[in-house]
């Protein structure tokens, strides 16, 4: 009984000393919750954390690799040319209208949700998630809206509600002119908000 | 009612979504900034799309330099490789920035391509060739990229076993903040290799006591301790080994196993009542982990050392029917995998949208094919298959819906066919007629203007009469015709009447002759304003009619096209995802036979074990009474 005890205990103690031989060829990244890039680099050279997962040939994985690549090349591709079909479908360039939205620069406070109206008709209400706003903040663009107008004067109604750092509400509500001629009608929209609770709506067009 | 600034969307500032890359610059192409607002998102796919599209764009027009992408061309090229490398897409990642590397560019972008491709090259397995990039690099290197250069060559360095190379490099970026403890630790490793070990541990000690309270700071002191620890205690140092593991957080990935290398550091120095503390905390946790399994051999064992034998055989007990369930649930995990319910579980859309969706998986009472899926995460090829697998499947998502898209884009041009070419036929005779119309109008206004103008350099008062004096002139004229033949005193007196009458109009066409004339101006120019709304609308119409045309013809090549890529792509996606999803169901398989065998062996073990601990309790109770 006492041998087996020994086996017993002789076995744990070979695969502690295993994982420890192991984790010796650890080697970090310190950027590992910088980026991906890092994670793949990282994960490189953790490559000496073998597992039995990793005895399976690596050979049939890079082939399958390769062609997952190539197939989101294909499906990238395909993207492509139907957002071209349906912009011309639907959105012709004669009468596209864009709307999109961006954050002022080092904006503080929390954006909700946003309105906005055409000549009086809803066209967009969207509300943010964290990983929207977040975006917003790091300077991304977001294109709220894309339609069709005639060509003339048009009437844009922009409301946005909000909370500010302080944690109280905010809104506000704006009306602009836009003037629509013939080729694609790009409206930019810059929201910001100051400690008063009140917000700036700011409209340019391209 | 406010008016619209001239110029759109300026004046935002972007922080470039590229690691390191802290470059801010005014964004002014909305669509650039849209591709950054899904990346920033973690939505490389859309990225890609928006940006890809936004570049053949840019690059097809005849002065790119007047397109709004040209400020930004540069770092939308660095952003395009960026998305392709975190979209996984290694082999046409570098592409774009090599590029860059070729144009003729200042020593920062060059620097920063440069770098952008060794890190390609590095994460395809390709270390030579990240090496030669590397080199490249001179003359002026962009401050926040500098230490990542460094870092990236030390590894690169290790990749080809130069560690003593990889020591100088890091030994260069040991003073830099933000890679506080990082570089450290990988100093320490690199001596290692560098077959340097008391030099390595004096690192690796040195970045275990590293200062900091950021998550990343802790995770590195984390590693740091248990590595260190690790070493000390095959070296035999157990006290120090000891002190290290201690100082690993008792929450964190590396945890359990610290927990686990205490207690044999101090069971390695014949301390068993000092191993009891790891041993039993670590015994309480969730027990599908490895380390856990461990110590529930080893906390018993730890007991029975200290003559404890009651104790053991109850924990070995307990070691027993923990681990006769443990395979129950590995039994159920290869069973409900070759059901095909792993593959099923993994592509679960509201378990992936938690950031922490593998740990999640494991918890779903429902899933038992996942209890293991953490323990496989720690493969790289096996991280690659699932991701692989998983983009596969989004990808084969979007082409179904994109198949319903394309059925609804065919409905819409059939649809505005039928309702076109009913109401065309009508139209287009109207329209010929007014066409016709419009022109003559459009002919005779011109020839007035003519007209009117060469007045101004020679006079034509009779060109200005009004139609009642045109009446009464041809009136006079006719009269006068009707006396030609006639003679005598009342004819002549008629004659002179007619004169008369004729000096009467010609006063009246020559006097007002100025005014007349400033008037028929006045009526020229407003009938431009009549003439302008008449040519816009003209315009209007024909652009309109042109667009019902083009509204419905031509696009049927297209989306037949468009319908046999996707089903092309369709069934090259479902050969893909049976092949990658067998792989995973495969190494899924190999891994949890393994652990069961590991599993029965601790069972067996665990079984003497307790039978052991038993009869000898069993004695120590005789020999007591």
């Amino acid at each position: 009984m006492s041998d087996l005890l020994r086996d017993s205990q002789s076995t744990v103690a070979r695969n502690s000393r295993r994982q420890r031989r192991e984790r010796r060829a650890l080697f970090f990244d310190p950027f590992h919750h910088r980026s991906v890039w890092t994670l793949v680099l990282a994960l490189f050279l953790l490559s000496g954390l073998a597992v039995s997962a990793e005895e399976v040939s690596n050979a049939p994985m890079r082939s399958l690799d390769e062609q997952v690549q190539e197939i989101k090349s294909d499906v990238l591709s395909i993207a492509a040319e139907l957002s071209r079909l349906e912009e011309k479908l639907l959105y012709p360039s004669d009468t596209q209208v864009a709307v999109f939205i961006s954050l002022a620069e080092d904006e503080k406070s929390r954006l909700d949700s946003v309105r906005i109206q055409i000549d009086g008709e809803l066209v967009a209400h969207h509300i943010y998630s964290f990983k929207e706003l977040e975006a917003l903040k790091r300077g991304g663009v977001q294109r709220i809206y894309t339609g069709n107008l005639p060509t003339g004067e048009h009437r844009l109604d922009v409301s946005v509600f909000g909370k500010l750092p302080s944690g109280r509400d905010f809104s506000g509500m704006e009306t602009f002119r836009i003037e629509k001629e013939v080729g694609p009608k790009l409206i930019g929209i810059e929201l910001a908000a100051n400690e008063f609770g009140n917000a700036s709506i700011e409209v340019g067009d391209q | 009612m406010r008016a619209v600034s001239p110029h759109p969307v300026l004046g935002i500032l972007v922080a470039l979504v590229t690691a390191g890359s802290a470059t801010s610059m005014e964004l002014k192409d909305p669509y650039f900034g849209e591709a950054l607002f899904h990346a920033y998102q973690g939505h490389y796919f859309e990225a890609l799309e928006r940006l890809d599209a936004e570049m053949a764009q840019h690059y097809g027009v005849d002065e790119p330099q007047l397109d709004s992408l040209y400020p930004h061309i540069d770092h939308a090229e660095f952003s395009v490789g960026d998305f392709e490398l975190h979209y996984r897409m290694h082999q046409r990642a570098g592409r774009a920035v090599k590029a860059v590397l070729e144009a003729d560019v200042a020593d920062p972008v060059r620097n920063e391509a440069a770098f952008r491709l060794a890190r390609i090259h590095f994460h395809k397995g390709q270390p030579e060739d990240a090496l030669r990039a590397l080199e490249v690099i001179h003359g002026h290197v962009p401050e926040d990229i500098r230490d990542d250069i460094e870092l990236l060559r030390a590894n690169v360095l290790m990749a080809l076993g130069r560690a003593s190379e990889a020591v100088d490099v890091l030994r260069r970026v040991q003073g830099s903040e933000d890679l506080k403890g990082f570089s450290t630790y990988n100093l320490g490793i690199a001596l290692l290799r560098d077959e340097r070990p008391e030099e390595a541990i004096r690192q690796l000690d040195k970045a275990g006591r590293v200062k900091g309270r950021q998550r990343e700071t802790l995770a590195i002191r984390d590693k740091a301790n248990f590595v260190l620890g690790t070493m000390l205690l095959e070296a035999s140092e157990f006290e120090w080994a000891q002190r290290s593991l201690d100082r690993v957080r008792l929450e964190g990935p590396f945890s359990n196993r610290a927990l686990l290398g205490a207690g044999w550091a101090d069971a390695s120095a014949e301390n068993f009542e000092r191993a009891l503390v790891p041993w039993s905390i670590l015994a309480g946790r969730d027990a599908t982990d490895g380390s856990v399994q461990e110590a529930m051999l080893a906390l018993p064992y730890a007991y029975s050392k200290l003559d404890v034998h009651g104790r053991a055989a109850v924990l070995y007990e307990r070691a027993v029917k923990t681990f006769s369930h443990e395979l129950e649930k590995v039994d159920a995990s290869i069973g409900s995998i070759r059901n095909g319910a792993f593959l099923k579980a993994l592509v679960r859309e509201e378990i992936r949208q938690d950031k922490d969706w593998v740990v999640r998986l494991r918890s779903l009472p429902e899933a038992p094919e996942t209890f293991y899926l953490v323990a496989l995460m720690a493969s790289h090829h096996f991280q690659t298959a699932l991701q692989n697998y998983l983009d596969l499947a989004d990808l084969r998502k979007k082409l179904v819906s994109w198949q319903r898209d394309l059925d609804a884009s065919e409905d819409i041009t059939r649809l505005r066919r039928a309702y076109y070419e009913l109401l065309l036929p009508d139209i287009d005779p109207r329209f010929r007629k007014l066409d016709a119309q419009i022109r003559l109008r459009l002919e005779q206004r011109k020839h007035l203007h003519q007209r009117l103008q060469q007045m101004l350099t020679a006079p034509r008062p009779d060109l200005l009469a009004t139609a009642s004096e045109q009446g009464l002139e041809a009136r006079l004229d006719q009269l006068a015709a009707g006396l030609a033949e006639a003679s005598g005193p009342e004819q002549a007196a008629l004659r002179l009447r007619i004169q008369r009458l004729r000096g009467v109009l010609t006063w009246g066409l020559e006097t007002q002759y100025h005014q007349r004339l400033t008037d028929a101006h006045a009526h020229l120019r407003a009938l431009n304003a009549d003439v302008e709304k008449l040519t816009a609308q003209y315009d209007r119409y024909v652009r309109t009619r042109q667009a019902a045309v083009h509204s419905y013809v031509g696009y049927q090549p297209q989306i037949d096209g468009l319908r046999g890529r996707v089903a092309n792509a369709l069934e090259r996606i479902d050969v893909l995802m049976a092949r990658q999803g067998h792989m995973l169901e495969s190494v899924a398989i190999r891994e949890l036979a393994a652990r069961r065998e590991r599993l029965e062996a601790y069972q067996n073990k665990a079984r003497f074990a307790f039978a052991d601990s038993y009869d000898r309790a069993v004695k120590a109770q005789a020999q007591a009474q």
